[in-house]
């Protein structure tokens, strides 16, 4: 079973992002960046079925700078086979990621996709069910267990008030959630071999997706303060204070 | 221009998340209609039609529908959309689910989790976990947006629109339910509470986490989340977690306990209108946003704090 891995590159999730003075974005220039959190669970995830004898390749593929080939050496140290970047010095939206990844998978016809459910940066949560909508797979968002068989996958899914278990046949995207895994460190033997596996890198332009973006960003702000709070010395006081205030 | 909102609910009850997404679909349009897609749903669809400001209540209804698997649902939205220009779903677990299928089926961007409507083409939403506010003008023929339900006042009631069944679509053939663990709480919804009373990695066990932060929600009639950390470590279940990956509140009294703040668990309450933290670590980042702190052992703050609620008739 092939397993395809979308990875992103995102400010690290260590890193409280700043926004720019001119209003135009956040400012990302000598700023950490690392793996999207939710993605190095995908990555665990898909490293995981292949320790099982579950799957046989791991492909892990990134849309973005060329930067982004630490990203998916990152992904080649944590145990994936080989990568693809799909080089841009654009920003593409949700939508044209997915389209990327659709034709990247229509040369390489995986059998799952295990990718995060979302991005610390965008926060959309929107790539995993788009792209299932693009190639009329079925999805199994915000996993929290992976159990996959030949020709289908049962998967544990957190929802709100609790978990629901759906099975869907393959292909299908699955979209990790935080308690999916507990990602590996790369040990420094897996990085020096991971600097020996194959990385092909391919020019966005060159897959015939429109990446222009349908959404233009007016400004970028910061959100209003809190005012300054209080200290309170006993837990009397507290109950005096909330009183005042109303909220009791 | 007209809006379809579709409905939070669990089959048996309507959820207040869709009443606080209709305000944000009439501040598009004054045409504003909502679908309920479920099982068994009618007395649902009847109290949609009760929300103020609604046209028109849209009733489909299928065994997966009922079960929310997203592509039943997108089979059942997408022949609606030629008649509405926008269609608007609240950012639950279950939105975000199948509301991004139906953007791609439209060949539109998704507009996630908005907080604010500008104009009808324009959105302000927030992005990295909270820290900045982007505004984005959409292009796109139809709008499909997710809604941060929080950030709107709920819709009252007062509406008497009509409800009328459509047709359900064509199911969800390749995605099979098998089964759904839901708890069962008698406490308020996280989401719509009035209170929430959070415990954090503070509290160092399951027991602790029950012992601690449930008898003081009761007392106040608080629903519990709580941080990430305390969720990972197994403390708490995980649709307790309040923050940037799991649910977002702005109620009247947010109290974190034992939680530190990490810019993540901030991202998921720092819109709740008064918040006290309790933390023996004064330098904790929570008391940054804290209107009122206290710097002690929440180990003997709780009990202290429960007996002065008792003292003030609590």
């Amino acid at each position: 079973m092939k397993v395809l891995v979308p990875v992103k590159r995102v400010i690290d999730y260590n890193v409280k992002a700043r926004v720019k003075p001119d209003q135009s974005g956040v400012d990302l220039a000598n700023v950490k960046m690392s793996m999207n959190p939710f993605c190095e669970i995908a990555v665990e995830e898909a490293v995981r079925q292949k320790e099982k004898g579950v799957a046989t390749e791991v492909v892990a593929v990134s849309i973005g700078p060329a930067q982004a080939q630490e990203t998916l050496r990152t992904a080649l140290a944590m145990g994936a086979d080989r990568a693809i970047l799909i080089q841009t010095d654009q920003d593409p939206e949700p939508l044209a990621v997915a389209k990327l990844l659709k034709a990247i998978i229509a040369e390489e016809s995986p059998d799952v996709v295990i990718m995060g459910k979302q991005a610390i940066d965008g926060d959309n949560n929107a790539t995993g069910q788009m792209l299932a909508a693009l190639l009329d797979w079925p999805q199994a968002t915000f996993a929290n267990a992976i159990e996959l068989a030949a020709g289908s996958a049962k998967v544990a899914r957190e929802v709100d008030g609790g978990i629901q278990t759906v099975e869907v046949a393959l292909p299908a995207i699955i979209t990790a959630d935080l308690r999916l895994n507990e990602p590996r460190y790369a040990s420094l033997p897996n990085i020096m071999k991971a600097k020996k596996k194959p990385l092909d890198t391919k020019e966005a332009a060159t897959l015939g997706v429109d990446l222009a973006p349908r959404l233009k960003v007016v400004k970028v702000t910061e959100p209003p303060k809190r005012g300054g709070g209080i200290k309170v010395e006993t837990a009397a006081d507290l109950v005096t204070n909330l009183k005042t205030a109303g909220v009791l | 221009m007209a809006v379809l909102v579709i409905a939070d609910h669990d089959n048996a009850s309507l959820k207040d998340n869709t009443n606080k997404t209709v305000t944000a679909a009439l501040a598009l349009s004054g045409d504003v209609d909502v679908l309920v897609a479920g099982q068994g749903a009618k007395g649902v669809a009847d109290a949609a039609a009760k929300i103020a400001g609604v046209r028109k209540v849209l009733l489909a209804e299928s065994d997966a529908l009922g079960q929310g698997l997203a592509e039943a649902v997108t089979a059942a939205v997408l022949p609606l959309m030629g008649g509405y220009d926008a269609v608007l779903t609240p950012a639950t677990s279950q939105g975000k689910n199948f509301s991004p299928r139906i953007a791609a089926k439209l060949d539109v961007s998704q507009i996630s989790e908005i907080v604010e409507v500008v104009d009808a083409n324009t959105f302000v939403r927030p992005i990295y976990a909270g820290n900045a506010l982007e505004t984005v003008q959409s292009s796109d023929p139809k709008k499909v947006i997710t809604v941060r339900a929080t950030a709107f006042k709920a819709a009252g009631e007062g509406g008497s629109a009509a409800v009328e069944s459509v047709g359900a679509g064509d199911g969800a053939p390749k995605t099979k339910f098998v089964d759904q663990q839901l708890v069962k709480s008698a406490r308020p919804e996280l989401t719509a509470a009035k209170i929430v009373v959070s415990g954090g990695r503070a509290m160092g066990s399951a027991e602790e986490f029950q012992r601690v932060i449930e008898p003081l929600a009761d007392k106040l009639g608080a629903a519990v989340g709580a941080s990430r950390a305390a969720v990972d470590a197994g403390y708490a279940p995980n649709d307790y977690q309040v923050g940037q990956t799991g649910k977002v509140v702005a109620p009247e009294l947010y109290v974190a306990i034992g939680i530190s703040g990490a810019i993540q668990h901030l991202a998921g309450m720092k819109d709740s209108k008064v918040i006290v933290a309790i933390n023996k670590d004064g330098d904790a980042p929570i008391f940054q946003v804290a209107d009122f702190g206290l710097v002690a052992d929440y180990k003997s703050a709780v009990p202290e704090l429960m007996d002065a609620l008792t003292a003030a008739g609590k």
